[in-house]
This record gives C-alpha cells, sequence and structure tokens, in this order.
C-alpha cells in the first residue's frame, strides 16, 4: 500500500499519529488543569466512569503511540543508510537541535510514558501513594494525594520535568513538520505556523511542569 | 592571498579517499572560486601530479554541474551562489578551506569532487514531463494560465540539478529537487492531467535510487544555488495525498 | 561547386512541397534503424527525444554528466517567433527578412524562411510540454522586443528562457529514456566519426569515467555539439564546449562551412586578469539604458564619478547619432575594442568601457533601474564586487557565438551521407551575423521539426544495421584513437594544455577577433603553426588514459582548436569582404563600416581537409536571392 511503502506516505503516517498525540496531549493537560480548581479528583472519577470508553480509547492510543514509533524508527534507519559517508566537516544553516534529535526525544518521551503509566495509571510505583487505595473525604480515589505524595520526592518531580523538557523539543519541531507534511500550509503562512507550533509546544510544556514544580518548591500542597 | 586547502582526493569510485592540504598562494580576489581551483591544478601539473578533479561547465551559475562541499557548506558560503559564481573576495588572507564532494548514499564518488548525480536524472525520468508528442499540439495562446500560476511554475522550474540539496540534507533527501518538478507541473493546466501517476511515480523512484526521508529540517532551502522554496515540498505532499485519495489504487 | 539542394518553387511553399516528396520509413521498421545523436543541449535533445518517440531506436551521447546541461542553457534573453500576438505587423516574411538582414545576406533564403515558419510551432510545442513563458495578467504569452528589433516577438521565462527550454527537451528526452527508445550515454565524448563507403555509419568515443575508448555503429549520426567559441580561448561559452566532434567529421571528409563567421558579443564582464577562465555575458537589454563611455584623456584613472561630462566621449551615441547604445552587436562591439586598442579603456589593463547608469536612474529612478535590470546588477556584483548602481559597469565584449559549421544542405545532411548536423554545430540559417533569440529558435526548429522528416529520407534508402563496429573502419579508428591518446600522455614536456590553450586563445583574439587583416591573418597561420608544433612536443599532461582525467579531455579538444583555428585564420583570409561578425580592415567604408562584396563573396566557403599542414580545399556554395535585395546595412 502506497500510504506505508512510499517516503511520503510513511510521513504523512508519522504527521497525522503526530498530531493526534498532540490532540491528546493538549487535553490530558487541560483535565490536569483541574488541579487548580481543586477539582482533580472529582475530574478523575468522571473520567473513568465508563470503562468501555476509557478502554477503546486508551486502545486507539496504543495503536497510534505504537504506529509512530515503529514509522519513526523505520524511517530513522532509511536516513542513516541514505547519508552512510559523514563530512569531515559540516555546518547546519537552517536545521535546529530539536529537529535533529527527534529520535532522542522521541525515545525519552517513550521512555516517560512507559514509566508514567506504571506510576500513575496502574501505580504499581510507590503503591502506598496509589490513588485507588487512597480515596479523598468523598470517597473518590485521591489524585491529589498521589501527585503530592509523588512529586514531593525530588527525583521523580524531576524526571516529570525532563520528560515534559523532551517534549517541548519534541513538539517545537513536530507540529510545524506535521503540518508541512500534510501540506497544510501556504508560503505565507509557513513561518507563522512554525512559530506557533513552538509557541504551542511552549504552553503545553508550561502548564505540564507547573504541577510537579509548584509541589516541589512546596508552593502546592495537600 | 594565499589560503590553506584541504581538499578530498578519492582516485577511483571503490578506492578509499582521503582530506590533502594544498596551499594556494598569490589568489586574487577578483578570481572565482574555482578559478583558484584552477591555480592550484595548475601548480600540481607542473609538478607532476594529477590535478584535483572537479566538476565544472557553464561558470556562469545556471548548468548546475559545479557541485563542492566549501567549509561544509554545499555551494560555500555566499547564499543563493553556486561555486562557480563564488569569488575569491569572500575570503581573507590566510583562510583555511575544507573542499568536500556532495555526499549521500545516492550519489556515489567517482573521483575527488565529483560524483554521479544520475539518480536525480532518473527520478526525472519517472514522471518529470508531460506526455506530449512533438506536433500536433494545439495554439500556444489556446490554453491560457494565469500569471500567478505561471510565476509559481517558473520559480518551480528554475532548479538547476546541481544536488546541492540532497547534500546538505542530514538524510540526504532529494524532496526539494522533485518537489520542484511536481510543483512546477502541477502548477499548469497541462501538468494536472498527469499529476497523480506522477507524484507517486517520482516519489517511488526517490526511494528505489536511496534517497532518504524529508524531516523537514530546510537544510536544503537554506544551500539552493536558486533559492527553491520548501512550500514546493508542502506541495509535493498534498500532491501526494490528493493522488492516495482521488487516483487510482495501483502504484 | 557544391548544391543545397534548396527546393524550387515559391519560398512560403519550398519546406511543405519538400516535405510531402521526403521518403517515410515505415512504422513496423522504424527500430531497426539505430541514429546516434551527439550532444545534449536543445538541438541534441530535441532530436533524440523525437527520433526515439517515432519509434526509431535512438543513442544519445553527451560529455556533460546529465543531458540537462548543455550551454543551451545558459541563454537568457529569449526565443522569437512570428506568432504575432502584439499585433504590431510581425509575420513570418518578416522574421525572415530580418533574419537573413541580419546575417548580411550570407545565408540560403529557403533555409531562413523555413526556421521562420517552424518558429511557431516550436513556442506551442514548449507551451505544451510544461516551459513557464511569461503571461501578461490575462494569462496570454508576453513578448518583448529584443536585439533592436522593430515588432516584440520574442517569448521569455524570466532571463532564463535557454534554461527553460533545455528542461523541457531535456523532460521529453526524459520520458523518451524510460519507454527505452533512447539510450542515452553520458560523460562520453565523440573522438571520432566513422564513415564507411561514404556513409557516416558510427562513432568513436571515449568514455570519461573508465576512460575506455569505445564505439558504436549506427545507420545515421547526428552531430548537435554546438559552436567553437572557445577557440578564443575566452568566450561565454562553458568550459567544455568544444570543436573536436565538428573537427573530427570535417577530418573524415565533411565540408567545413564559413569558418570565420564568429559573433561578438557587447556586453560581457571584463577580463579581470591572467586567471580568468571564462567571461560572462551579460543580457544586451542593458544598453536599452545604459550609455557607453570613455574617458576622453588615456589611461584617466580617476574614479568615473570624478570624470566630469565634458571629459568623457559616448562614442557609441557619437559616431552612430541614428542608434546610439543600441547599434548592432558586431559594431559595439568593435567600437569598444577600437577604443580599447586607442589606450582609452578602463579597468585592470585597460580592457573594459564604462556602461553607466547614472542617466537612467536620474531619469527612471533608482528603484526602476532595479526592477528592470536587478538580477543583472546583482550578477555583475557578484562577479566584480562593485555596485553599479553607485558606479558605472565596465564591459567588454566577448565571443559568444559562431554562425560557421559543418556544411549541410536543406535537409540538415552534410557531404557525407547520413551524417546530419543541427543547431549550432551547422553553418546553415544565421548568415554572417546572428540575431538576438534566434539561437534557441534554430537549435529546436532543426530537433525537432527538421531532422524527423528529413533523416527518414536518408533511411528509406538504406537498408539497417548493415555494418557493426567489427568491420574494419571501426577497428581501424578506434586503434588510431588510442593512438593518439597515448600520444598524447607521452609527451611529458613542460607546459601545461591550459597554458596552450591561452596561448592560442590571444593569437585568435588579437589576429582572427573582431577585426582581421590580411597581414595579421597570414601572420596568425604563422603562429598557430608554431604553437601546435610546440604542444605536440611541450605539452604536460599528468594522470593515466583509463581513469578520470580531465586534462587529457581538455588535451584533445584543444589539439583540435590548434587546427582548426588555422582553418578560421584561413577562411577569414580568403573571404576578401567584410560581412557580419567577418570584419577585413582593408574593406570598410570611409566611415569604418562593413564593406560587402556581393558580386565575388555571396557565397558559402566550405572547406574540404586535406591532411594537416596541407591546404583544405575551398568549394563554393553560391547564394541565390530570389526574394529579397541585398541592401546595406546601416546604423548610422
Amino acid at each position: 500500500m502506497l500510504l506505508i511503502r512510499s517516503s511520503v506516505g510513511r510521513k504523512i503516517i508519522m504527521a497525522v499519529t503526530g498530531q493526534l498525540m498532540v490532540l491528546f496531549v493538549i487535553l490530558h493537560v487541560a483535565g490536569n488543569m483541574t488541579i487548580y480548581f481543586d477539582l482533580i479528583n472529582a475530574y478523575a472519577e468522571k473520567l473513568h466512569a465508563f470503562p468501555p470508553i476509557v478502554w477503546s480509547y486508551r486502545i486507539i492510543m496504543i495503536t497510534v503511540v505504537l504506529t509512530h514509533i515503529v514509522f519513526g524508527l523505520i524511517l530513522k534507519i532509511e536516513n542513516l543508510l541514505s547519508n552512510p559517508h559523514g563530512y569531515v566537516i559540516k555546518q547546519s544553516i537552517r536545521k535546529t537541535f530539536a529537529s535533529e534529535t527527534m529520535i532522542w526525544s522521541g525515545a525519552f518521551i517513550a521512555l516517560f510514558i512507559v514509566y508514567h503509566l506504571f506510576h500513575f495509571t496502574v501505580q504499581s510505583i510507590n503503591p502506598e501513594l496509589s490513588a485507588r487505595l487512597n480515596t479523598d473525604a468523598m470517597g473518590r480515589p485521591d489524585v491529589m494525594n498521589m501527585l503530592v505524595g509523588n512529586f514531593q520526592i525530588a527525583s521523580i518531580g524531576l524526571f516529570y520535568v525532563s520528560g515534559m523538557i523532551a517534549l517541548l523539543l519534541h513538539l517545537s519541531h513536530g507540529v510545524q513538520s506535521s503540518f508541512q507534511t500534510l501540506g497544510l500550509n501556504s508560503e505565507k503562512s509557513i513561518p507563522i505556523i512554525v512559530k506557533a507550533g513552538k509557541l504551542a509546544a511552549f504552553l503545553i510544556f508550561v502548564a505540564y511542569v507547573s504541577i510537579p514544580i509548584l509541589i516541589m518548591v512546596g508552593l502546592m500542597d495537600l | 592571498m594565499d589560503l590553506s586547502l584541504f581538499v578530498w582526493r578519492q582516485q577511483a569510485p571503490d578506492v578509499q579517499g582521503e582530506m590533502v592540504a594544498y596551499s594556494a598562494k598569490g589568489i586574487s580576489e577578483d578570481m572565482s572560486f574555482l578559478e583558484m581551483l584552477d591555480v592550484v591544478n595548475e601548480g600540481l601539473i607542473s609538478n607532476g601530479e594529477v590535478p584535483i578533479a572537479f566538476d565544472h561547465d557553464c561558470r556562469e551559475g545556471i548548468c548546475g554541474t559545479c557541485s563542492q562541499v566549501i567549509n561544509g557548506v554545499p555551494h560555500g558560503p555566499m547564499e543563493r551562489t553556486t561555486v562557480c559564481q563564488l569569488h575569491m573576495r569572500n575570503f581573507k588572507d590566510g583562510d583555511t578551506i575544507f573542499i568536500e564532494p556532495l555526499r549521500a548514499k545516492a550519489f556515489p564518488i567517482l573521483k575527488d569532487l565529483i560524483v554521479d548525480r544520475g539518480a536525480l536524472d532518473r527520478i526525472i525520468q519517472e514522471g518529470g514531463y508531460i506526455s506530449v508528442h512533438t506536433g500536433g499540439v494545439p495554439d500556444a495562446n489556446s490554453v491560457l494560465i494565469s500569471r500567478k500560476d505561471a510565476e509559481t511554475a517558473m520559480d518551480a522550474s528554475e532548479c538547476i540539478g546541481c544536488g546541492a540539496c540532497v547534500a546538505a540534507c542530514p538524510n540526504g533527501s532529494a524532496m526539494l529537487f522533485t518537489a520542484s518538478k511536481v510543483s512546477h507541473l502541477a502548477a499548469l493546466p497541462q501538468g494536472k492531467i498527469e499529476a497523480d501517476q506522477r507524484v507517486r511515480s517520482m516519489t517511488n523512484a526517490m526511494k528505489k535510487e536511496q534517497f532518504g526521508n524529508c524531516s523537514n529540517h530546510y537544510e536544503c532551502n537554506a544551500v539552493c544555488p536558486k533559492g527553491v522554496k520548501i512550500s514546493f515540498i508542502a506541495k509535493l505532499n498534498r500532491e501526494f495525498i490528493k493522488s492516495m485519495i482521488s487516483g487510482d489504487s495501483s502504484d | 561547386m557544391i548544391n543545397g539542394k534548396c527546393p524550387p518553387g515559391p519560398l512560403e511553399e519550398k519546406w511543405e512541397k519538400h516535405k510531402d516528396g521526403l521518403m517515410l520509413v515505415n512504422p513496423a521498421n522504424k527500430r531497426r534503424y539505430r541514429i546516434i545523436v551527439v550532444g545534449a543541449g536543445l538541438a541534441g535533445a530535441s532530436a533524440a527525444s523525437t527520433l526515439g518517440e517515432l519509434g526509431y531506436n535512438v543513442e544519445a551521447f553527451c560529455f556533460q554528466d546529465s543531458p540537462r546541461r548543455g550551454h543551451s542553457i545558459a541563454a537568457q534573453g529569449g526565443i522569437n517567433a512570428a506568432k504575432n500576438y502584439p499585433n504590431d505587423g510581425d509575420s513570418i516574411f518578416r522574421l525572415f527578412y530580418d533574419t537573413i538582414k541580419g546575417g548580411d545576406f550570407r545565408s540560403r533564403e529557403a533555409n531562413v524562411y523555413r526556421l521562420a515558419s517552424i518558429s511557431n510551432n516550436i513556442i506551442d510545442q514548449c507551451v505544451a510540454q510544461g516551459v513557464p513563458f511569461a503571461r501578461d495578467y490575462a494569462g496570454y504569452l508576453d513578448n518583448r522586443s529584443f536585439g533592436g528589433a522593430q515588432v516584440s516577438r520574442t517569448f521569455y521565462a524570466r532571463g532564463q528562457t535557454g534554461q527553460q527550454l533545455l528542461i523541457g527537451a531535456y523532460s521529453a528526452l526524459s520520458r523518451q529514456i524510460k519507454s527505452g527508445t533512447v539510450r542515452f550515454f553520458p560523460r562520453t565524448e565523440m573522438l571520432d566519426l566513422v564513415v564507411v563507403d561514404g556513409s557516416a555509419k558510427g562513432i568513436i568515443y571515449r568514455d570519461l569515467v573508465s576512460g575506455k575508448i569505445a564505439s558504436r555503429a549506427a545507420d545515421a549520426v547526428c552531430l548537435c555539439t554546438g559552436g567553437y567559441a572557445n577557440v578564443y580561448f575566452l568566450s561565454t561559452n562553458a568550459m567544455g564546449s568544444n570543436v573536436t566532434a565538428a573537427f573530427r567529421a570535417y577530418k573524415r571528409g565533411a565540408l567545413f562551412a564559413n569558418p570565420c563567421y564568429t559573433q561578438i558579443h557587447p556586453t560581457c564582464v571584463p577580463v579581470t586578469g591572467d586567471h580568468q577562465s571564462k567571461l560572462t555575458l551579460m543580457s544586451e537589454s542593458l544598453r536599452n539604458d545604459g550609455r557607453v563611455w570613455v574617458p576622453v584623456v588615456k589611461g584617466d584613472e580617476r574614479l568615473p564619478r570624478d570624470i566630469s561630462e565634458d571629459e568623457r566621449d559616448y562614442f557609441l551615441e557619437r559616431r552612430y547619432p541614428g542608434f546610439g547604445n543600441l547599434t548592432p552587436r558586431d559594431i559595439a562591439s568593435r567600437a569598444a575594442k577600437d577604443a580599447c586598442d586607442k589606450g582609452y579603456g578602463v579597468g585592470p589593463g585597460g580592457r573594459g568601457v564604462f556602461l553607466d547608469f547614472a542617466e537612467a536612474i536620474g531619469r527612471l529612478g533608482e528603484a526602476e533601474v532595479r526592477r528592470r535590470y536587478g538580477n543583472l546588477f546583482d550578477m555583475y556584483q557578484k562577479i566584480t564586487g562593485e555596485d553599479a548602481y553607485e558606479r558605472p559597469m565596465r564591459i567588454y565584449p566577448a565571443p559568444h557565438y559562431t554562425m560557421g559549421g559543418l556544411w549541410v544542405d536543406y535537409n540538415l545532411e552534410s557531404n557525407i551521407k547520413g551524417l546530419f548536423v543541427l543547431g549550432e554545430a551547422n553553418f546553415s540559417d544565421h548568415g554572417a551575423n546572428r540575431l538576438g533569440a534566434s539561437a534557441l529558435m534554430q537549435g529546436l526548429a532543426d530537433g525537432y521539426f527538421i531532422i524527423p522528416y528529413t533523416i527518414a529520407d536518408h533511411l528509406a534508402r538504406i537498408k539497417p544495421g548493415v555494418v557493426s563496429t567489427d568491420h574494419e573502419a571501426f577497428v581501424g579508428s578506434v586503434k588510431e584513437t588510442n593512438e593518439r591518446v597515448e600520444k598524447l600522455l607521452s609527451i611529458n614536456g613542460k607546459r601545461s594544455v591550459t597554458d596552450y590553450h591561452r596561448d592560442l586563445g590571444a593569437i585568435m583574439w588579437d589576429l582572427v577577433g573582431m577585426e582581421r587583416s590580411e597581414d595579421g591573418l597570414n601572420e596568425a597561420i604563422k603562429k598557430i603553426r608554431a604553437l601546435r608544433n610546440e604542444f605536440w612536443d611541450n605539452v604536460k599532461i599528468t594522470g593515466e588514459p583509463d581513469e578520470l582525467n580531465q586534462e587529457l579531455e581538455k588535451a584533445g579538444r584543444v589539439a583540435d582548436f590548434l587546427e582548426f583555428g588555422e582553418l578560421m585564420a584561413l577562411d577569414a583570409l580568403e573571404r576578401k569582404e567584410s560581412c557580419g561578425g567577418h570584419f577585413r580592415s582593408e574593406y570598410q567604408t570611409v566611415d569604418g563600416e562593413a564593406l560587402r562584396d556581393d558580386s565575388n563573396y555571396a557565397h558559402v566557403s566550405a572547406w574540404e581537409y586535406k591532411g594537416t599542414d596541407k591546404r583544405p580545399f575551398l568549394h563554393s556554395e553560391p547564394l541565390e536571392f530570389e526574394n529579397v535585395d541585398l541592401v546595406m546595412r546601416s546604423y548610422k
């Protein structure tokens, strides 16, 4: 099939799965923001109210993530094979640190996701803080307690912050790149999309890291 | 001015090459970069050595033959300038200059700075044309083309096929080259008829010729001596999506 | 006396009637005929693609690494056609007349008329191929006036018309390569023509990568190998442009016609020093608004802006008040060289005259000048480092195009049967001087619309594939070619190939350049012979024969130029008149203008090779003019 075999087709797969994940990341961080209104436990309870929806959602996301990873690796390997002789001296003009390190920022994000799933979804890391085991005053799983308890451990907080730095890098190139690959731009809009992509990556980053950082520095507590 | 050069010397395709040091003495700032190399070569010949082989022909920036990577940048430090139009006044006395061939899997080195860019021709052979017979065509003014479309086609068609885009690309991708041809023809009514088939077979050819994939670093555009725009890559992508949606399923 | 075989009858019916009389090759038989096409500029690419499309078995060769790089690509201005889209009075006859008059009445009426009538088909063809010609806001094709023509008949694609037309022909060729009708051999150089029983049957070539000498047999050979302006060493031609293929054919018996007709273009960037490897042309359109001048005082080294108006000599305006700065190429070039020879030149070595835009900037504003000529000013700045908005450009004439070439009849077939010559490599359509925007037209006319008809007439008369490369003519020629390569490499003297080429260029420029004299030409012949002898004794070429060896390539080309230069000088000596690009100081009017001699020289001079160091035999083909009056060109 053209989509899977062709170089451009594979890039389109990367762009579409990438954009779906960006959408997910935005929804996720919007949910996170309920913490500032003291609604995180309520939000978490609502979110998990209908298991069939939760599970179909999870299956879709796993497929998307795995597809993105598999094709990302294939493309990367092909690219390495296409330029086997290095230059003795090579200068880059427009390439950015972010664009160059997509494979590494992506790999780190993948690692982060695995940890994050065991940490806050399966909740098998630091089980004593698990929201499933501790309920709040209204009998709901106490997500707030789990977050604060975990992020007060500096190593965990810092790991989350570094995961988000990887995400920042990945998105600062990935967002505009996906628009280019899908042809959703024009001569005029390219510079705007490049800037907007970086801005979006930065806003997402700030929103995410605000929680562990505030908890770590003690500005957010139970 | 006097310069130190480090030049890639490689006797034949399957022989290991290396950077060799030369000095270029008494270079005038009015010389072109290739004329500076001419001077070095004349010196080598008079010493009974084999001169540095490099591709060049028109020496006025249009034929696309010259192809060197100077201090890590294809065509050297001046924007929108081929090696042959790069003049020595852009360097200073005592500079060290590294000269390498265009490097990519699809461009095997033939000798020294000369590479085989036949892969680019083979991409064009896969559809970089309008299938028109000689003769039997309508009057030139019978198909009107808006000025905007004609200008877009011309912008895309400025590509000189030098291969700098491939050499600059960290992935050795030929997307800018291929996109320029796809966009040139897709901008014109005559070219739209075969557009679906063209974009598929040309992108397939890129892969077959072992060019890498585009990851939108835009290094290609930065070194392109004709400034071919990256919006043409987006145009190729759109053409590709269109062909997947509306074209027949075979590829 | 030789016969161009121009068909009889009224001018406008000649080609149509002639085509109807040509033999055809059965479609099923076409693939059995092999045609070799050498060269991949406009003429070669258009011929190879069209012949391939017709079903012939085509093999095409070029020395470049790709058929997209022939020097047609460097043509800037445009391509003429008698479409009369602007409704300004143009017609096929007018284009014909302008071309034949521009050529100073030294070309065949029948050929030129055919060229003019085909010009319209070319534009149609190129548009259908997707050539992005300039258009107006309503979407119609735009035209401009060019080279002093009184009508706007030039079609253009920015300043890159040649590039766009060549890419069009290259794409058509690519399509045929894909379909298997054309087999392409890049990085190969033709080194000999194989003639069997008076017919061209193949070529010997060197594979420029492996160095191997090989041969291919065919039923016809088309040479589309361009012009020989590089005999001057410095010219606007590409570095690789050479006369070798045509000259080898000449040595095998093909007649060489009018080699002394060369065109010197007035607006080129001047030479800066001995290191100069080639010259760069800037579009002639610069003269529409620039004023040409030199200081009144010899060797005036002040900055141009410090030289007051009354200390300047606007010599074109002074000498040719009617046309001023827009006098034709040959006249403007000669006047500039004249000023420099007398010591008024400016810039390094006094080889340049000013082309001043100060007046235009004052009249039109800098923005308008930038809009019209911005790309040329940028190019000038890249090369010279000078800002032409601030100070005048310096320009100097440079050899640019050669009207002479292998002799061909009306069918583009040389006197050797089955040898066809197309484009700049032949002599046929431009007479003694070529008009601007006509070279592209001729290359494509020959390749797309003439050769497909005329070659069939040759092929239909012969059996395909009779001669193979086992034939003794091939074996002998391969051996000779190998010996020549070995000879060149074995000399191992003191001076480089480029050294000799530079010396030859200096002789040609001084003595066989823009202005020629009997004494000068005799001196040139003597000097060329001496230089040639020295070359074969003292040239130094390093490297091996069986590898990519650019010095060896150059050496073969320069060796041929060293013989060809003598032929040019001889032809110039024999043509005791001035016409077009050939100006003999003995034959001029009292005002110093070219003086033609129509009663004695209205003919084509076609030279037959008789051996190195032997005088070639001069054939002549009378030119008959039934439709035009031979008038004197005047631009006063």
